[in-house]
Protein backbone atom coordinates (compact mmCIF):
# COMPACT_ATOMS: atom_id res chain seq x y z
CA UNK A 1 0.00 0.00 0.00
CA UNK A 2 0.92 3.39 -1.00
CA UNK A 3 2.35 6.18 2.12
CA UNK A 4 1.61 9.99 0.26
CA UNK A 5 4.90 10.49 -0.15
CA UNK A 6 5.36 7.41 -2.74
CA UNK A 7 3.06 9.09 -4.79
CA UNK A 8 3.29 9.50 -8.79
CA UNK A 9 3.07 12.58 -10.08
CA UNK A 10 0.00 11.10 -11.77
CA UNK A 11 -2.07 10.08 -8.81
CA UNK A 12 -1.13 13.38 -7.74
CA UNK A 13 -2.65 15.37 -10.25
CA UNK A 14 -5.64 13.23 -10.02
CA UNK A 15 -6.14 14.41 -6.11
CA UNK A 16 -5.37 17.75 -7.25
CA UNK A 17 -8.19 17.50 -9.33
CA UNK A 18 -10.77 16.72 -6.65
CA UNK A 19 -9.22 18.86 -4.51
CA UNK A 20 -10.15 21.75 -7.15
CA UNK A 21 -14.05 20.04 -8.23
CA UNK A 22 -14.10 20.64 -4.14
CA UNK A 23 -13.00 23.97 -4.52
CA UNK A 24 -15.51 24.67 -6.60
CA UNK A 25 -18.62 23.71 -5.15
CA UNK A 26 -17.08 25.14 -1.65
CA UNK A 27 -16.83 28.15 -3.20
CA UNK A 28 -20.09 28.41 -4.76
CA UNK A 29 -21.28 27.35 -0.92
CA UNK A 30 -19.32 30.24 0.62
CA UNK A 31 -20.79 32.53 -2.26
CA UNK A 32 -24.27 31.83 -1.33
CA UNK A 33 -23.55 32.04 2.74
CA UNK A 34 -21.68 35.41 1.95
CA UNK A 35 -23.84 36.60 -0.36
CA UNK A 36 -20.99 37.36 -2.49
CA UNK A 37 -19.39 36.18 -5.44
CA UNK A 38 -16.62 33.89 -4.23
CA UNK A 39 -13.57 32.66 -6.79
CA UNK A 40 -11.10 30.91 -6.14
CA UNK A 41 -7.27 29.83 -7.04
CA UNK A 42 -6.29 26.68 -8.41
CA UNK A 43 -5.74 24.65 -5.58
CA UNK A 44 -2.06 23.79 -4.32
CA UNK A 45 -1.50 20.13 -3.77
CA UNK A 46 1.77 19.72 -1.16
CA UNK A 47 2.92 16.66 0.92
CA UNK A 48 4.67 17.97 3.69
CA UNK A 49 5.79 17.13 7.13
CA UNK A 50 4.02 18.33 10.31
CA UNK A 51 7.21 20.95 11.04
CA UNK A 52 6.82 22.28 6.82
CA UNK A 53 3.65 22.32 6.92
CA UNK A 54 3.36 24.68 10.71
CA UNK A 55 5.88 27.05 9.24
CA UNK A 56 3.95 27.64 5.96
CA UNK A 57 0.57 28.44 8.29
CA UNK A 58 2.81 31.23 10.28
CA UNK A 59 4.60 29.28 12.57
CA UNK A 60 3.85 26.92 15.33
CA UNK A 61 2.42 29.37 17.84
CA UNK A 62 0.21 31.40 15.14
CA UNK A 63 -3.62 30.79 16.33
CA UNK A 64 -6.18 29.26 13.94
CA UNK A 65 -9.37 27.84 13.99
CA UNK A 66 -8.95 23.74 13.04
CA UNK A 67 -12.34 22.08 12.53
CA UNK A 68 -12.11 18.45 11.81
CA UNK A 69 -14.41 16.34 10.39
CA UNK A 70 -13.98 12.95 10.33
CA UNK A 71 -15.27 10.37 6.81
CA UNK A 72 -16.53 7.18 7.28
CA UNK A 73 -18.16 4.50 5.04
CA UNK A 74 -15.62 3.82 1.84
CA UNK A 75 -13.28 6.44 2.48
CA UNK A 76 -12.22 6.42 5.72
CA UNK A 77 -9.94 9.35 7.37
CA UNK A 78 -9.99 12.89 8.22
CA UNK A 79 -10.32 16.85 7.01
CA UNK A 80 -9.53 19.33 8.43
CA UNK A 81 -10.20 22.94 7.67
CA UNK A 82 -7.59 25.26 9.10
CA UNK A 83 -9.16 29.23 8.98
CA UNK A 84 -6.76 31.98 9.97
CA UNK A 85 -8.03 35.16 11.69
CA UNK A 86 -9.17 37.40 8.64
CA UNK A 87 -11.81 34.77 7.07
CA UNK A 88 -13.13 33.76 10.81
CA UNK A 89 -13.96 37.17 11.31
CA UNK A 90 -15.28 37.85 8.23
CA UNK A 91 -17.74 34.78 8.07
CA UNK A 92 -18.84 36.02 11.91
CA UNK A 93 -19.56 39.30 10.73
CA UNK A 94 -21.29 38.38 7.65
CA UNK A 95 -23.37 35.53 9.67
CA UNK A 96 -24.32 37.05 13.04
CA UNK A 97 -23.61 40.56 12.23
CA UNK A 98 -20.83 40.38 15.28
CA UNK A 99 -17.24 42.68 14.71
CA UNK A 100 -14.95 40.46 16.28
CA UNK A 101 -10.72 41.36 15.87
CA UNK A 102 -9.81 38.07 17.97
CA UNK A 103 -10.69 34.97 17.95
CA UNK A 104 -10.97 35.32 22.32
CA UNK A 105 -14.32 37.23 21.36
CA UNK A 106 -15.80 34.53 19.46
CA UNK A 107 -19.21 33.61 21.10
CA UNK A 108 -20.84 30.55 21.58
CA UNK A 109 -23.29 31.08 18.44
CA UNK A 110 -19.85 32.47 16.84
CA UNK A 111 -18.55 28.31 17.70
CA UNK A 112 -21.48 27.13 15.88
CA UNK A 113 -21.21 29.48 12.75
CA UNK A 114 -18.09 28.38 12.56
CA UNK A 115 -18.61 24.69 12.56
CA UNK A 116 -21.87 24.68 10.44
CA UNK A 117 -19.42 26.61 7.59
CA UNK A 118 -16.94 23.73 8.34
CA UNK A 119 -19.67 20.97 7.77
CA UNK A 120 -20.65 22.57 4.50
CA UNK A 121 -16.97 23.41 3.13
CA UNK A 122 -16.45 19.41 4.17
CA UNK A 123 -19.35 18.44 2.35
CA UNK A 124 -18.40 20.02 -0.76
CA UNK A 125 -15.01 18.59 -1.02
CA UNK A 126 -16.54 15.12 -0.18
CA UNK A 127 -19.28 15.39 -2.87
CA UNK A 128 -16.57 16.27 -5.36
CA UNK A 129 -14.69 12.65 -4.58
CA UNK A 130 -18.29 10.75 -4.07
CA UNK A 131 -19.13 12.16 -7.50
CA UNK A 132 -15.88 11.07 -9.41
CA UNK A 133 -15.78 7.98 -7.53
CA UNK A 134 -19.09 6.66 -7.29
CA UNK A 135 -18.45 6.07 -3.42
CA UNK A 136 -20.38 6.57 -0.73
CA UNK A 137 -18.71 8.65 2.21
CA UNK A 138 -20.34 9.76 5.98
CA UNK A 139 -18.90 12.64 7.08
CA UNK A 140 -19.06 12.87 11.17
CA UNK A 141 -20.37 16.12 13.15
CA UNK A 142 -17.46 18.66 12.94
CA UNK A 143 -15.42 19.49 16.28
CA UNK A 144 -13.65 22.60 16.53
CA UNK A 145 -10.48 23.91 18.47
CA UNK A 146 -9.20 27.59 18.44
CA UNK A 147 -5.64 27.06 19.53
CA UNK A 148 -2.12 27.36 18.19
CA UNK A 149 -1.71 25.67 14.61
CA UNK A 150 1.24 23.27 16.04
CA UNK A 151 -0.52 22.27 18.90
CA UNK A 152 -3.94 21.22 16.26
CA UNK A 153 -1.86 19.98 14.09
CA UNK A 154 -0.70 17.33 16.31
CA UNK A 155 -4.15 15.33 16.35
CA UNK A 156 -3.86 14.45 12.34
CA UNK A 157 0.32 14.35 13.26
CA UNK A 158 -0.41 11.45 15.69
CA UNK A 159 -3.30 9.80 14.29
CA UNK A 160 -1.61 9.36 11.23
CA UNK A 161 2.15 8.81 12.58
CA UNK A 162 1.84 5.12 11.59
CA UNK A 163 1.69 6.04 7.76
CA UNK A 164 4.96 7.74 8.22
CA UNK A 165 5.30 12.22 8.80
CA UNK A 166 4.16 13.37 5.88
CA UNK A 167 0.47 14.64 6.01
CA UNK A 168 -1.37 15.71 2.86
CA UNK A 169 -2.50 19.67 2.21
CA UNK A 170 -4.67 21.25 -0.14
CA UNK A 171 -3.91 25.25 -0.07
CA UNK A 172 -5.75 27.76 -2.27
CA UNK A 173 -7.15 31.44 -2.43
CA UNK A 174 -10.57 32.12 -1.67
CA UNK A 175 -11.34 35.41 -3.70
CA UNK A 176 -14.09 38.00 -2.84
CA UNK A 177 -14.85 41.24 -4.01
CA UNK A 178 -13.78 43.19 -0.98
CA UNK A 179 -10.18 40.85 -0.50
CA UNK A 180 -8.19 37.49 -0.72
CA UNK A 181 -8.84 34.38 1.85
CA UNK A 182 -6.15 32.02 2.15
CA UNK A 183 -7.73 28.49 3.29
CA UNK A 184 -5.76 25.66 4.23
CA UNK A 185 -7.31 22.06 4.47
CA UNK A 186 -6.05 18.74 5.35
CA UNK A 187 -7.18 15.66 3.51
CA UNK A 188 -5.80 12.25 5.30
CA UNK A 189 -7.62 9.52 3.71
CA UNK A 190 -6.52 6.22 5.58
CA UNK A 191 -3.93 4.30 3.10
CA UNK A 192 -6.25 1.88 2.44
CA UNK A 193 -8.63 4.43 1.64
CA UNK A 194 -6.45 6.26 -0.33
CA UNK A 195 -6.08 3.20 -2.60
CA UNK A 196 -10.02 2.65 -2.82
CA UNK A 197 -9.71 6.36 -4.42
CA UNK A 198 -7.08 6.16 -6.91
CA UNK A 199 -8.52 2.43 -7.91
CA UNK A 200 -12.04 4.07 -8.47
CA UNK A 201 -10.73 6.42 -10.40
CA UNK A 202 -9.03 3.95 -12.44
CA UNK A 203 -5.28 5.69 -12.06
CA UNK A 204 -3.94 2.97 -9.36
CA UNK B 1 22.67 33.08 25.57
CA UNK B 2 20.15 31.00 23.38
CA UNK B 3 17.29 29.38 22.77
CA UNK B 4 17.28 25.61 22.06
CA UNK B 5 14.61 24.93 19.77
CA UNK B 6 13.29 21.14 19.90
CA UNK B 7 10.97 20.73 17.13
CA UNK B 8 8.39 17.77 17.26
CA UNK B 9 9.78 14.28 17.68
CA UNK B 10 12.88 15.95 18.62
CA UNK B 11 15.24 16.53 21.85
CA UNK B 12 18.22 18.30 22.73
CA UNK B 13 20.23 19.11 26.19
CA UNK B 14 21.32 22.68 27.24
CA UNK B 15 23.81 23.85 29.65
CA UNK B 16 23.56 27.57 31.35
CA UNK B 17 23.06 30.13 29.77
CA UNK B 18 20.80 28.57 27.11
CA UNK B 19 17.62 26.88 27.57
CA UNK B 20 15.57 24.62 25.98
CA UNK B 21 12.03 25.73 24.05
CA UNK B 22 9.29 23.34 22.44
CA UNK B 23 6.49 25.05 20.70
CA UNK B 24 3.08 24.42 20.39
CA UNK B 25 2.45 20.79 22.43
CA UNK B 26 -0.82 19.76 21.20
CA UNK B 27 -1.91 15.57 22.46
CA UNK B 28 2.40 15.57 22.30
CA UNK B 29 4.16 16.00 25.43
CA UNK B 30 7.10 17.56 26.54
CA UNK B 31 9.41 15.72 28.69
CA UNK B 32 11.88 18.07 30.93
CA UNK B 33 14.73 15.93 32.20
CA UNK B 34 17.35 17.95 35.03
CA UNK B 35 20.58 16.99 36.63
CA UNK B 36 20.73 19.59 39.18
CA UNK B 37 24.05 19.00 40.45
CA UNK B 38 25.75 19.91 37.20
CA UNK B 39 22.96 22.06 35.44
CA UNK B 40 22.68 19.91 32.58
CA UNK B 41 18.73 19.59 31.46
CA UNK B 42 16.97 17.76 28.47
CA UNK B 43 13.76 18.10 26.86
CA UNK B 44 12.15 15.61 24.48
CA UNK B 45 9.14 16.48 22.09
CA UNK B 46 7.37 13.08 22.18
CA UNK B 47 4.40 12.41 19.54
CA UNK B 48 3.30 9.15 20.35
CA UNK B 49 3.08 6.50 23.15
CA UNK B 50 4.82 3.15 21.33
CA UNK B 51 6.95 2.63 18.43
CA UNK B 52 5.77 0.38 15.27
CA UNK B 53 6.73 -2.81 14.88
CA UNK B 54 8.54 -1.16 11.58
CA UNK B 55 9.87 2.31 13.36
CA UNK B 56 13.25 2.72 12.65
CA UNK B 57 15.92 3.47 14.98
CA UNK B 58 15.94 7.16 12.46
CA UNK B 59 12.35 7.59 14.52
CA UNK B 60 13.73 7.37 18.07
CA UNK B 61 13.20 10.62 19.08
CA UNK B 62 9.37 10.01 17.96
CA UNK B 63 8.17 7.93 20.41
CA UNK B 64 8.08 8.02 24.35
CA UNK B 65 8.29 3.90 25.20
CA UNK B 66 12.75 5.52 23.11
CA UNK B 67 12.43 8.69 23.12
CA UNK B 68 13.30 9.26 26.89
CA UNK B 69 16.03 6.35 27.36
CA UNK B 70 17.83 8.11 24.41
CA UNK B 71 17.78 11.47 26.00
CA UNK B 72 18.96 9.71 29.27
CA UNK B 73 21.41 8.44 27.62
CA UNK B 74 22.67 11.65 26.02
CA UNK B 75 22.31 13.39 29.68
CA UNK B 76 24.95 10.54 31.02
CA UNK B 77 27.24 10.89 28.31
CA UNK B 78 27.29 15.02 29.88
CA UNK B 79 28.52 14.03 33.37
CA UNK B 80 24.93 13.33 34.61
CA UNK B 81 23.88 10.84 37.00
CA UNK B 82 20.30 9.26 36.64
CA UNK B 83 19.52 8.64 40.13
CA UNK B 84 20.03 12.36 40.58
CA UNK B 85 17.68 13.31 37.46
CA UNK B 86 14.31 14.60 38.24
CA UNK B 87 11.24 14.53 35.37
CA UNK B 88 8.84 17.60 34.86
CA UNK B 89 6.10 16.93 32.10
CA UNK B 90 3.88 18.97 29.80
CA UNK B 91 1.00 18.34 27.05
CA UNK B 92 -1.11 15.70 26.31
CA UNK B 93 -4.26 17.60 25.62
CA UNK B 94 -6.49 16.20 23.74
CA UNK B 95 -6.97 18.96 21.19
CA UNK B 96 -10.87 18.14 19.88
CA UNK B 97 -13.81 16.72 21.66
CA UNK B 98 -13.45 13.05 20.41
CA UNK B 99 -14.66 9.88 22.60
CA UNK B 100 -12.20 6.82 23.83
CA UNK B 101 -9.20 7.26 25.15
CA UNK B 102 -7.90 10.58 23.74
CA UNK B 103 -3.47 9.95 22.13
CA UNK B 104 -2.58 12.62 24.93
CA UNK B 105 -3.73 10.34 27.69
CA UNK B 106 -1.86 7.74 26.08
CA UNK B 107 1.18 9.85 25.73
CA UNK B 108 1.15 11.03 29.57
CA UNK B 109 0.17 7.48 30.71
CA UNK B 110 3.48 5.69 28.84
CA UNK B 111 5.54 8.79 29.13
CA UNK B 112 4.81 8.13 33.39
CA UNK B 113 5.58 4.35 33.01
CA UNK B 114 8.86 5.07 30.95
CA UNK B 115 9.93 7.61 33.83
CA UNK B 116 9.19 4.70 36.87
CA UNK B 117 10.78 2.11 34.65
CA UNK B 118 14.00 4.44 34.07
CA UNK B 119 13.68 5.17 37.94
CA UNK B 120 13.23 8.69 37.13
CA UNK B 121 11.23 10.67 39.51
CA UNK B 122 8.42 12.73 38.12
CA UNK B 123 8.29 15.99 40.15
CA UNK B 124 5.90 18.11 38.62
CA UNK B 125 3.09 17.96 35.30
CA UNK B 126 0.95 20.21 33.85
CA UNK B 127 -1.35 17.40 31.70
CA UNK B 128 -4.32 17.03 29.83
CA UNK B 129 -7.41 19.41 28.80
CA UNK B 130 -7.83 20.64 25.58
CA UNK B 131 -4.93 23.33 24.98
CA UNK B 132 -1.82 23.95 23.35
CA UNK B 133 0.95 24.53 25.31
CA UNK B 134 4.63 26.26 24.86
CA UNK B 135 7.46 24.96 27.07
CA UNK B 136 10.32 26.42 28.29
CA UNK B 137 13.49 25.04 30.56
CA UNK B 138 15.87 26.38 31.83
CA UNK B 139 19.26 24.63 33.18
CA UNK B 140 20.31 27.05 35.37
CA UNK B 141 17.59 26.86 37.83
CA UNK B 142 15.46 23.82 36.50
CA UNK B 143 12.41 25.49 35.82
CA UNK B 144 9.63 24.59 33.32
CA UNK B 145 7.35 27.41 31.70
CA UNK B 146 4.48 26.45 30.15
CA UNK B 147 2.80 29.42 28.50
CA UNK B 148 -1.10 28.91 26.33
CA UNK B 149 -3.16 31.18 24.42
CA UNK B 150 -5.39 33.35 26.53
CA UNK B 151 -3.82 31.67 30.50
CA UNK B 152 -1.47 32.96 32.36
CA UNK B 153 1.43 31.40 32.64
CA UNK B 154 2.56 28.89 34.46
CA UNK B 155 6.04 28.17 36.00
CA UNK B 156 6.92 24.09 37.35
Amino acid sequence: MKKYDQMSDFEMSVLSEIGNVGAGNAATALSHILADRVDMSVPDLRILDVSKMTTLLGGPENEVVGILVNMDKDVRGMMLFLLERRFVCKLIEVLLDEKINDFSEISDMGRSAIMEIGNILAGSYVNAIATMTNLNIELTTPQIAIDMVGAILSYPAAQFGSMGDKLLLIEEDFISSEDTIRSHLLIMPELDSLQTMLESLGVA
Amino acid sequence: MSQIIVGISDQNTAIPPDSLITYALGSCVGICLYDSANRVAGLSHILLPEAFRDSTEADNFKFADRAIEVLVGSMEKLGCLRYRLTAKIAGGANMFATSGISIGDRNVETVKSELERLRIKLVAEDTGADYGRTVVFDPQNGLMTVKSIGRESKVF
